[in-house]
C-alpha cells in the first residue's frame, strides 16, 4: 500500500478526490488554507474555486448538493460565522449529494483574532461534527461524512484544528470512485424551498434525522472503545486524543471520531466498565455537559483547562491533579528570560510599511481589518487601532464618523478582505452620507495565508485568467466621488493623496497599490545601504521597523543585504540622505 | 512514548525551517518509521520565530512534542536555541547556528540582544556543536542552503546512515538545488 506524508489538509484534499467530490469552494483562512490548494492538483476530475466569502462558497456547494453532486467547503472557524446564514437553513433542507462543510478551528490562536468551537455547531445546526485525530483519518472521513450527509440528507461538519490541519503523519492513497448519483437537479419545491409553511415541516424532519444520527453514532466504528486498564476511562476527540494516548498509557480510552451527536449508550457502558471517568476537551465542555446532563458522574473541567490549545504537557498537569500530585514541566532556561521577543512583522520590502508611515503623520483613528496590515498595530509602526472581523474596518470608520469623532476616522483594509465583505461596508458609507475615508492597501493577492487567488487578480484557483474585477470601479459604482490610487513606496505621494482625502468632507476612497513582493518574487528596487560615514545615528530609518535596517547595542544601523528588497522607504525618509543604492 | 523519538527545529519565519524538518521526516520514513511532525503557519511565518517538531518510532500518537523530552534540537539562529532550550532532555544534543538574525524589537530599541548570546548558549547546552551554518553554505553558494547545513551537523547525532540522509534531501528539494544541497549537507556532517 501507497504511503505518504501527509498535513491534514493535504489528505482531507485527497480524501475528497478518492470520494468523487465533485466541486470545492472556500476562501482562505489559516489553518484551513491548503485543502483548496491541494485539491486544485485533482482539476481534471473536479471543479473547484476560491469564492469571495465563506458565505458564498458554502452557498455555491450547496447548489452542487441539490443537483445532486458530491461537494465540499472550507473555511477557518470564524468562516462559518460568516457561512452561519446558509448552513442553518441548509441543514433544514438537507443534502442531496453529500455535502462536507470543513471547518478548521485554531485553539490557542497562532493566526486568529478569537478563538471558537466550532463543535459548537452540532447542537446549534443539529448535524453531526466528525473529529479526525490525524491525517489518515482526516482523509478516510472525509468520505465518512460524505456517506452519512447522502444517507441522511445532512450536511456533516469536518472539524479539524490547527494540530490536525498542519501535522503531517502518514496516509495510505487509494484511487478515485465517482460517485453513482447522477448530476440532475429534480424539482421538489416542499423539499428545497423553505418559505414558512414548508419550512415547518423540514423542521419536524430536522428532529427524526436527529434520532437517527444518535442511532448510527451508536453504531458507527468511528466512535471506538479502547478498553485497557480499568481504574481509569477517559474520553476524548482530535488531537487531544494522541496526547492523552502518549500520557495515560495504558487508560482505557473511549476515541469519538463523531463528537456530535453522542452516543448515549456507548458512553453509559464505557462509564460502567471503568472505575472513573474523565473526559478532557479542548476549548468548550460540550461533551462533559452532555454526560453529566445524563446523571453519569465523571471529572473534566474542575481539572482541564477551558481556553487555549491543549498540549501533552497540559495533559500531564492534568493527570497529575487528577491524581492530586504535582507535577513539574521543564520551564524555559533562566538564560533566556531576558530574550528580545520575535513577534511577527511586515516583511522588508512590504508595501503596507508605506502606507503606516504616512498614517502615523496625521491626527487618525484608523479601523482596521484582517490581513497582514494588522501587523502595523505593533510598534515601531503602531498606527492600527481596531481590529474585529473581515470587512469591519470600513463600517466602523463610518460610525465613529457619525457620531462626531474628531479624529479623522480611517478603514483600512486589504483587497481580498474588500472583495469578501468590505463592499457592503463602502455601499453603507456611501448610501449612508458618510464622509470617513476607505484604504484599501491592495497588494494584488490575498497575502497572509500565503498568496491566494481572488476576484481582482485576474486568475482563477484552476489558474485560469478570468475577468478581473476593479475596486475603483466598484468604488464609483457605490457612489464615490473621490477615488484615487497611491504608490506606496513614494512618500511624498501618499502624504499629499492622503491628505487631501483626509481633509475632505466627502467619502473617499484609495486604493494603495503595489504587489507583495514575496508574491512578485523580484526587487522592488536596487538593495539600499547607509553610508556609515553620513550616518548621524538618528534612528529615523528605524522607525518604519523593517526587519532589514538592522541595530544593536545603540550603534549606527546597517542594512542587511540578504534581507533588502530595495523598496527604497528608507531612503526617503533618511534626513541626511545617507542611504542609497548599494555599490554592486 | 518511550519509543518516540522527538527533534525540535527552531529559528527565524524564512530560514527555511520547514524544509530542514520535511528532510528529517523523510529521512525517518525511509528508514521504515511511523512519523509525525508538526509546524504552524500563517501570521507567525511573518519573520517571528518558527519552530517545527519532528517525532518517529513504532508507533507514534501525539504530533507535539512534551517539553523536555526532545532527544536532539537544532536551532538555526543563537537565542531561538536558547528560547527553545527547555524542550530538550537532559544531555540531549544542541546543534545551534551561530548565525543572530536581529529582531526589529532590538533594532527599534524596544529591546536588547544579548551580547552574551554565544556563552548562553555554551552554559546551557552541556551537549552543544556549534556550526557556521551560514558561511558553510554561502562557500558552496548559496547562503539559503544554512538550513541544510544545520541538519547536516545534527545528522550524525541521529541514527540514519549518510545514503538515508542523501535520499531523503532528493525527495525533499527542488531538482535544481539538490547538489548544493547534498555538497552543504556533506561537509556540516564531515565538522
Amino acid at each position: 500500500m501507497l504511503k505518504e506524508l501527509l498535513s491534514g489538509n493535504q489528505a482531507i484534499a485527497r480524501g475528497a478526490w478518492e470520494a468523487g467530490v465533485k466541486l470545492a469552494a472556500g476562501y482562505p483562512g489559516t489553518p484551513s488554507t491548503e485543502i483548496l490548494e491541494n485539491i486544485v492538483q485533482y482539476k481534471s476530475d473536479l471543479h473547484c474555486e476560491w469564492a469571495p466569502n465563506e458565505k458564498v462558497a458554502f452557498e455555491v456547494a450547496v447548489g452542487a448538493s441539490f443537483a445532486g453532486a458530491r461537494a465540499i467547503v472550507t473555511m477557518k472557524h470564524v468562516g462559518l460565522n460568516v457561512a452561519a446564514d446558509p448552513l442553518m437553513t441548509f441543514a433544514m433542507s438537507g443534502a442531496v449529494g453529500g455535502m462536507l462543510i470543513v471547518v478548521a478551528d485554531d485553539p490557542g490562536m497562532h493566526s486568529s483574532q478569537n478563538e471558537q468551537d466550532s463543535r459548537n455547531w452540532g447542537a446549534f445546526a443539529k448535524i453531526p461534527i466528525l473529529e479526525p485525530a490525524d491525517s489518515q483519518e482526516a482523509k478516510d472521513f472525509v468520505k465518512v461524512g460524505l456517506e452519512l450527509s447522502e444517507k441522511f440528507e445532512t450536511p456533516v461538519i469536518l472539524r479539524t484544528c490547527t494540530r490536525i490541519s498542519h501535522s503531517r503523519s502518514l496516509v495510505e492513497l487509494k484511487d478515485r470512485v465517482e460517485s453513482s448519483k447522477p448530476v440532475e437537479f429534480k424539482k421538489d419545491p416542499p423539499r428545497y424551498v423553505a418559505i414558512p409553511a414548508w419550512a415547518r415541516k423540514m423542521r419536524v424532519k430536522v428532529e427524526q434525522r436527529l434520532y437517527k444520527l444518535i442511532a448510527e453514532a451508536e453504531k458507527n466504528p468511528i466512535n471506538r472503545l479502547e478498553l485497557n486498564n480499568k481504574d481509569l476511562g477517559i474520553i476524548a476527540s482530535s488531537a487531544t486524543y494522541q496526547y492523552v494516548k502518549d500520557i495515560f498509557g495504558d487508560a482505557s480510552v473511549l476515541k469519538l471520531g463523531m463528537s456530535y451527536p453522542l452516543p448515549e449508550g456507548k458512553i453509559r457502558e464505557f462509564a460502567g466498565a471503568v472505575k472513573e471517568l474523565l473526559v478532557i476537551e479542548e476549548l468548550d465542555s460540550l461533551i462533559e455537559n452532555q454526560v453529566k446532563a445524563w446523571g453519569i458522574k465523571c471529572r473534566g473541567r474542575d481539572i482541564v483547562p477551558g481556553i487555549g490549545e491543549h498540549t501533552p504537557g497540559r495533559i500531564r498537569e492534568i493527570k497529575a491533579r487528577l491524581n492530586e500530585q504535582k507535577v513539574i514541566l521543564p520551564t524555559p532556561v533562566a538564560e533566556s528570560a531576558d530574550l528580545p521577543p520575535r513577534p511577527p512583522v511586515l516583511c522588508p520590502g512590504c508595501p503596507h510599511r508605506g502606507t503606516f508611515t504616512a498614517l502615523k503623520k496625521f491626527d487618525v483613528a484608523v479601523m482596521g481589518d484582517i490581513g497582514c496590515y494588522s501587523l502595523g498595530t505593533l510598534p515601531p509602526l503602531s498606527s492600527l487601532d481596531s481590529i474585529l472581523c473581515m470587512g469591519g474596518s470600513v463600517p466602523m470608520a463610518h460610525g465613529m464618523q457619525k457620531v462626531g469623532e474628531k479624529k479623522y476616522c480611517v478603514g483600512i483594509l486589504g483587497d481580498s478582505t474588500f472583495f469578501h465583505s468590505g463592499m457592503t461596508g463602502i455601499a453603507n458609507t456611501s448610501y449612508n452620507k458618510g464622509s470617513s475615508t476607505t484604504i484599501v492597501v491592495d497588494n494584488r493577492i490575498t497575502a497572509m495565508t500565503g498568496h491566494q487567488d481572488h476576484p481582482g487578480t485576474g486568475k482563477t484557483l484552476e489558474g485560469e485568467e478570468t475577468q478581473e474585477l476593479s475596486i475603483e470601479a466598484i468604488a464609483k459604482a457605490c457612489g464615490y466621488k473621490r477615488v484615487r490610487t497611491a504608490n506606496p513606496y513614494n512618500m511624498k505621494e501618499m502624504d499629499s493623496v492622503l491628505k487631501e482625502e483626509l481633509e475632505s468632507d466627502d467619502a473617499s476612497l484609495v486604493v494603495v497599490k503595489a504587489v507583495c513582493p514575496l508574491y512578485a518574487k523580484k526587487l522592488i528596487g536596487p538593495k539600499q545601504e547607509i553610508n556609515q560615514d553620513e550616518c548621524v545615528n538618528c534612528k529615523a530609518c528605524l522607525k518604519i521597523g523593517c526587519p532589514a535596517i538592522e541595530s544593536k547595542d545603540g550603534q549606527k544601523p546597517t542594512i542587511n543585504p540578504l534581507l533588502c528588497w530595495g523598496c527604497g522607504l528608507c531612503t526617503q525618509i533618511c534626513p541626511k540622505g545617507a542611504i542609497k543604492a548599494k555599490a554592486k | 512514548m518511550s519509543d518516540t523519538t522527538s527533534v525540535v527545529l527552531v529559528g527565524v519565519g524564512g530560514q527555511g525551517i520547514l524544509l530542514a524538518s520535511e528532510i528529517l521526516a523523510q529521512a525517518a520514513m525511509l528508514a521504515g518509521y511511523d512519523v509525525k511532525t508538526n509546524e504552524v503557519h500563517g501570521m507567525a511565518q511573518r519573520g517571528g520565530s518558527v519552530m517545527a517538531q519532528v517525532r518517529y518510532g513504532r508507533k507514534v500518537y501525539s504530533p507535539l512534542i512534551e517539553e523536555g523530552t526532545a532527544v536532539a534540537l537544532a536551532s538555526l539562529e543563537q537565542i531561538e536555541g536558547l528560547r527553545a532550550a527547555h524542550y530538550l532532555k537532559e544531555g540531549g544534543l544542541a546543534v545551534v547556528s551561530s548565525q543572530q538574525v536581529v529582531p526589529v524589537t532590538v533594532s527599534s530599541g524596544v529591546a536588547e540582544y544579548p551580547g552574551d548570546a554565544a556563552e548562553r548558549v555554551a552554559k546551557v547546552f552541556s551537549n552543544l556543536k556549534v556550526v557556521d551554518a551560514a558561511s558553510i553554505a554561502a562557500e558552496a553558494g548559496n547562503s539559503k542552503a544554512a538550513n541544510v547545513a544545520v541538519i547536516g551537523a545534527l545528522s550524525n547525532g541521529l541514527e540514519f546512515d549518510e545514503e538515508l540522509w542523501i535520499q531523503a534531501i532528493k525527495k525533499s528539494v527542488k531538482a535544481s538545488f539538490i547538489d548544493l544541497n547534498i555538497e552543504v549537507f556533506k561537509k556540516a556532517r564531515a565538522l
